[in-house]
């Protein structure tokens, strides 16, 4: 910072935010200002920004962790139900916050929000839009199931749908019970093993109908159910179960805007930084939802942390925390035999670099005040 | 300063080497109850009896930090720790030449990537490309068995193999600095007895510790493993002890195996092994190296005090004749401390004095005077803290910095800790039996760090969400909401009364009658101009002078004080806590005289108010019965993704919120005006949610979100059809608090308000939990001098904190705001 202050008061914008940047040029504009002016207004953002700048030293993560769990103290362990037309659940409080710091691979509502582009932007497409995202497996098109053991055959009995659509069911599962039999008799189909093949055991039966009852048939895998909604100008889908890498292939949907709850997915389809941003959102939506008002400055250093390596890792023992580099921090924090063990193996140097290692030895902690020595030079001036 | 430790496994003639006994005893004391040589608690081990000497240094009780010893184990046994490890390192290397089963491909490939046992793993072939000798299949049986082929390995066979293995083989498998063999133990380190020492219990029995008896009882197998050798004893036998010199081994190491049985004390008690000493919450790491128990600290109950300023604390004077600061006794301070000790038992005085050779003296009332004359400069005298000395203050749970206060001291009678009461939302305190901590700091550095950092002044605007934490709650903002109310005019005696017994510098205005508002604006810079809109009205200052508006809890009020937040910023930490001392002075005082109660005839509905609410919910319910019918008909509008059931639960929940909208906004625009009203109104305690349930009607009692559900099959009570879903079988609660309620729906309440009751009690464990990750992920990352955000090993995680760099403990809510400052530039445009 002390290079900064040399420039503290020449006429430059660039030590400043380019948020500040922007907002001084807004201010010139609407303000009418001469350059004089602006000359005297920057000058007295920048004294303002240099007093309100953070400081060397500044154990910013602890002030961050604290400012993030306080609040979380206050939030309800309920999880909402939104009590409306959208028809859709989604974990809020502080599980939801839980879930985003575990990052776990999928949450427990994972929810996708699509919007379409502006030539499809209409309620039919949206609900066409919705019968073909819908995850279809066979158990919903069939209407009873039974086995005939005397000739050790499975009849699956479809449901009264349309012809192209039982089509469709017949064909999937033509291609993919190659190894058997099947037959269609209307809306009864038969499956048993290939002429010439040995007949069918019971519990092998038993295996096929369950595995079939869960074949894939038509939309998007894990999509399990989906809303049509009006938001301002657009209509919007919003689905229950989330799948982003798959939306791509609908060309009315309007990728560009479209968003899912789950970082993991984000991460994998738009790269590490839409996941910080994603992170950002949920947290802070998370927050706000409960009333609470956190500074997105922490929110931003939490989801920075989390992904900084490149991939979205969570906050704990098997993540953040548990990547330390030093021996002591991370025995002190969880599983202390297993890090002892795995240092003692690997040989591993504790250079007391750590807040907690310090503590331990009853050290001074390098940061903040502790951060620098004073070396007083005796007997001179 | 220690800046290294090295971590590694020690060798077995290294454990020889630094032994200082080898212990082969079973024994622990003669008759005459003197420890044995060679037994367990050797004398050679150290000392742990006050008084004696230690027998390989010299040293006595706490000089002597303990020596160790070791055994020599007749057969050698694994490390339970390393189980895996060489389980892994088994199935890698040759079963008979003790390579790694890489060929030359292997090795490369496995050095470009990352060097981990998993990739390992993947890269290992099945015939030794080495030797060319077929590898067999090794299996591990938890926890220390290894079974090649059907045949059990032993650990002399597991400790040959890994002998075999070449240094440069070692690379691969991940070992560094040490040599696998070394993970069957052979050689057994005895830790000192300092470690393990023993009590003498009331009546003269030696209770030994826990280590202890696990080792006598390895000591004890492993003794009796070498005679049945040498006796030639079958090999079953053999085999039989060797097993259970393995379990004890196990057991001293970790007690807490699974699938094997946990060593007991004799009286069933499960015993505390090496590893138990060190895991978890109440181990070595987390109890006692993360968190220490200090010394210069006090701890009693808390009670307010309006009088005290807002950064400082009144201590008792008995925890101030307890708690001291140390100071060097020079030329220039000698005369001062000669003379408080001579005042000895009064405060403040010295307790201790320590001579520069570091013995401590203690002052008493027969010893003052040899005192007085031995003092000189360079002594350090423990003197009593007195007022204006700095403390820092904690209340627990804590959860944030403000947690932690700097106060300066102030000396009072009775036994209570008190400060203003403006300082309570940051420790998050009330005074229904909460107790606080009390710390002195000890060093000139730690006094002025504390002054200068923890300061409760430095600390009013929360880094959370950068508004002011400290403010005024409950009657401050009652009393500043009257005092500043449109018809409040003071005559000029009272505003003298009022004024001077809060400041005696304010200037009142030579006027005979004088308004709330204008001795508000008495506090306030002359310069000073803002405008809001506040909880009931639009607040507007403009030069120091209060114009329009009631100033309520969004004004000065903690979290919200929109007035708190302003002035801090523009004129200084130190202004905005005099400005609210002064405030809450004022406020308390006018309340006093003004005489503010709230009583049970404040909850009172007037007879055409109740009959308006009783009518709302008639109608109400009403609509809801028509909604049933409907439902019954099956004509139901039914919601999308819904069944008509979820349909009519949610369209009598939508009915029953609109209706208690209604009530809510009824009761609030036709209710008098009265105290409780004011405390909802002015946002010092209470809403209006609370006053309608106590007067109106509490509304619909839900658990987990939904109308009450539980209790009997398909019904809540059995007064109730099964099905019913009317209003009142489901825990809508038609009467208000002061109205009374029924059986049924006082029922449902208490139903609702264990749900809360649980929720809170689970949620404080997550929540708690969610701390310790967090601090654990962030706790060393700092802003370094080039004004990054860095973790402990200067990965850059930040390069600007939070894309801007401001500390959002110095800026207001949202950042610099430029227009404002151009506003004050250049004025209005």
């Amino acid at each position: 910072m002390s290079q900064k202050s040399q420039r503290h008061y020449s006429g430059d914008l660039e030590v400043l935010p380019k948020k500040i940047q922007e907002e001084i040029e807004r201010v010139c504009k609407r303000m009418k200002l001469s350059d004089t002016q602006k000359k005297k207004l920057i000058e007295a953002v920048k004294k303002e920004y240099f007093k309100s700048c953070f400081e060397p030293g500044e154990a910013i993560g602890i002030i961050c962790a604290q400012s993030i769990s306080e609040p979380a103290t206050q939030m309800t362990m309920r999880t909402f139900h939104f009590a409306g037309s959208a028809g859709i659940q989604v974990t809020l409080g502080l599980p939801r916050l839980i879930e985003i710091f575990d990052a776990r691979k999928e949450p427990s509502t994972p929810m996708m929000t699509l919007y379409l582009k502006k030539e499809y932007n209409t309620r039919e497409v949206c609900e066409k839009l919705v019968k073909r995202i819908k995850e279809k497996r066979l158990r919903d098109f069939v209407d009873s199931t039974s086995l005939d053991i005397t000739n050790k055959k499975i009849k699956i009995r479809l449901k009264d749908v349309k012809d192209e659509e039982r089509e469709e069911v017949i064909r999937v599962l033509k291609e993919r019970m190659k190894k058997y039999r099947v037959r269609v008799k209307g809306r009864v189909i038969e499956i048993a093993s290939k002429e010439g093949k040995e007949e069918l055991k019971i519990i092998d039966l038993q295996k096929i109908k369950r595995a079939i009852l869960n074949l894939f048939i038509s939309g998007i895998p894990r999509v399990l159910n989906a809303v049509v909604l009006k938001e301002g100008e657009d209509w919007v889908i919003r689905t229950f179960g989330s799948n982003f890498g798959r939306i791509f292939s609908f060309p009315e949907i309007d990728v560009k805007r479209c968003y899912t709850n789950n970082i993991h997915e984000i991460a994998e389809v738009l790269g590490i930084e839409a996941a910080r941003s994603a992170l950002i959102k949920e947290i802070s939506e998370t927050m706000q939802q409960q009333g609470l008002d956190v500074d997105e400055r922490h929110i931003m250093l939490v989801a920075d942390i989390m992904t900084f390596m490149g991939e979205v890792n969570p906050i704990g023992r098997y993540g953040v925390a548990g990547m330390k580099s030093t021996v002591l921090t991370r025995a002190g924090f969880e599983e202390t035999i297993k890090h002892l063990v795995k240092a003692s193996v690997r040989n591993e140097v504790d250079d007391f670099t750590g807040i907690f290692d310090n503590v331990m030895v009853n050290q001074q902690v390098p940061v903040g005040t502790g951060m620098f020595e004073l070396i007083a030079r005796m007997g001179e001036g | 300063m220690i800046d290294k430790l090295v971590f590694s496994i020690l060798n077995p003639e290294m454990i020889k080497k630094m032994a200082a006994a080898k212990i082969s005893k079973t024994e622990l004391y003669d008759q005459e109850g003197y420890p044995i040589e060679g037994g367990l608690m050797d004398p050679r081990l150290g000392v742990i009896d006050p008084g004696l000497r230690c027998r390989t240094c010299g040293g006595s009780m706490g000089d002597c930090k303990g020596h160790f010893g070791y055994i020599e184990l007749t057969k050698p046994v694994i490390h339970v720790h390393y189980a895996k490890l060489i389980y892994e390192i088994l199935r890698a290397t040759c079963r008979k030449c003790g390579r790694i089963l890489l060929d030359e491909d292997g090795m490369e490939k496995f050095k470009k990537g990352k060097k981990s046992l998993k990739r390992l793993k993947s890269l290992i072939k099945t015939k030794c490309p080495h030797c060319g000798a077929k590898q067999k299949k090794i299996n591990f049986l938890k926890p220390m068995t290894f079974v090649e082929a059907g045949t059990i390995l032993t650990p002399v066979e597991v400790r040959n193999r890994l002998k075999r293995i070449p240094d440069k083989d070692l690379l691969y498998l991940g070992i560094k600095g040490t040599r696998p063999e070394f993970f069957v133990i052979t050689l057994l380190p005895i830790p000192p007895v300092t470690v393990r020492p023993s009590i003498t219990l009331e009546t003269g029995e030696r209770s030994e510790d826990d280590l202890t008896h696990k080792l006598v009882d390895i000591v004890r197998i492993n003794k009796r493993l070498r005679e049945n050798i040498d006796l030639g004893a079958p090999d079953f036998i053999i085999q039989d002890l060797w097993e259970l010199l393995q379990y004890h081994v196990a057991t001293y190491m970790n007690n807490e195996l699974s699938g094997v049985p946990p060593a007991r004390h004799r009286s069933g008690r499960i015993l505390k092994t090496l590893a138990q000493r060190l895991k978890a919450k109440e181990g070595r790491f987390r109890h006692n190296l993360i968190g220490k128990r200090v010394n210069y600290s006090a701890r009693t109950v808390i009670s307010p005090d309006p009088m005290l300023d807002i950064n400082e604390v009144g201590v008792p004077l008995v925890i101030a004749k307890e708690l001291t600061i140390p100071i060097v006794v020079n030329e220039k301070n000698i005369k001062h401390i000669k003379a408080l000790i001579k005042q000895y038992p009064t405060w403040p005085t010295i307790n201790y004095i320590i001579r520069p050779d570091g013995r401590r003296k203690k002052v008493t009332e027969a010893n003052k005077k040899e005192i007085l004359e031995e003092i000189e400069p360079g002594y350090i005298v423990e003197k009593q803290i007195e007022n204006g000395d700095w403390a820092i203050f904690n209340r627990q749970p804590s959860l944030h910095r403000m947690s932690m206060m700097a106060h300066r001291v102030r000396v009072m009678p009775y036994r209570t800790f008190r400060f203003h009461l403006s300082v309570c939302p940051p420790y998050n305190a009330d005074y229904d039996g909460d107790e606080m901590n009390l710390h002195i700091p000890q060093t000139k550095e730690s006094q002025v760090e504390a002054k200068l950092l923890a300061d409760v002044t430095t600390q009013i605007r929360s880094p959370r969400f950068s508004g002011p934490i400290i403010g005024c709650t409950k009657d401050y903002i009652t009393g500043c909401f009257l005092l500043t109310k449109d018809e409040t005019v003071l005559s000029r005696e009272e505003v003298v009364d009022l004024i001077r017994s809060v400041d005696i510098d304010v200037e009142i205005p030579e006027k005979e009658e004088i308004t709330g508002k204008e001795v508000f604006s008495l506090f306030l810079p002359k310069d000073f101009s803002i405008e809001y809109s506040g909880k009931t009205s639009r607040v507007v200052i403009r030069n120091g002078k209060l114009i329009s508006g009631v100033i309520d809890e969004k004004g000065i009020g903690a979290f919200h004080g929109i007035i708190l937040d302003e002035l801090d910023k523009k004129y200084g930490h130190k202004f905005a806590k005099k400005f609210l001392f002064n405030v809450s002075r004022v406020s308390i005082e006018f309340l006093t005289r003004y005489g503010f109660t709230v009583s049970v005839s404040d909850h009172e509905l007037n007879p055409q108010l109740r009959k308006r609410v009783k009518e709302i919910i008639r109608k109400t319910k009403k609509e809801v019965e028509a909604l049933i019918k409907r439902f019954e008909e099956g004509k139901i509008e039914i919601l999308i993704g819904r069944t008509p059931r979820e349909s009519l639960e949610i369209l009598i929940k939508r009915k029953l919120a609109d209706s208690m909208n209604t009530i809510i906004e009824v009761v609030k625009g036709n209710i008098p005006e009265n105290n409780a009203v004011i405390m909802a109104e002015s946002g010092a305690r209470g809403s209006i949610i609370n006053i309608v349930q106590c007067t109106a009607c509490i509304g619909q009692e839900t658990i987990k979100g939904e109308r009450i559900d539980i209790g009997f099959y398909k019904r809540t009570f059995t007064h109730f059809e099964k099905g019913d879903v009317s209003l009142e079988s489901k825990g809508f609660v038609t009467h208000g608090y002061k109205e009374g309620l029924t059986p049924f729906e006082f029922f449902f309440d208490a139903m609702n308000s264990r749900e809360g009751l649980m929720d809170k009690s689970l949620k404080t464990r997550h929540s708690g939990y969610l701390e310790r990750r967090l601090i654990g992920a962030l706790k060393d990352l700092k802003i370094e001098y080039d004004g990054t955000v860095r973790d402990s090993t200067k990965k850059i995680i930040e390069f600007v904190p939070g894309e801007d760099g401001l500390d959002p403990s110095k800026i207001q809510r949202g950042g610099i705001d430029v227009a404002k400052i151009a506003e004050t530039l250049f004025g209005r445009s």
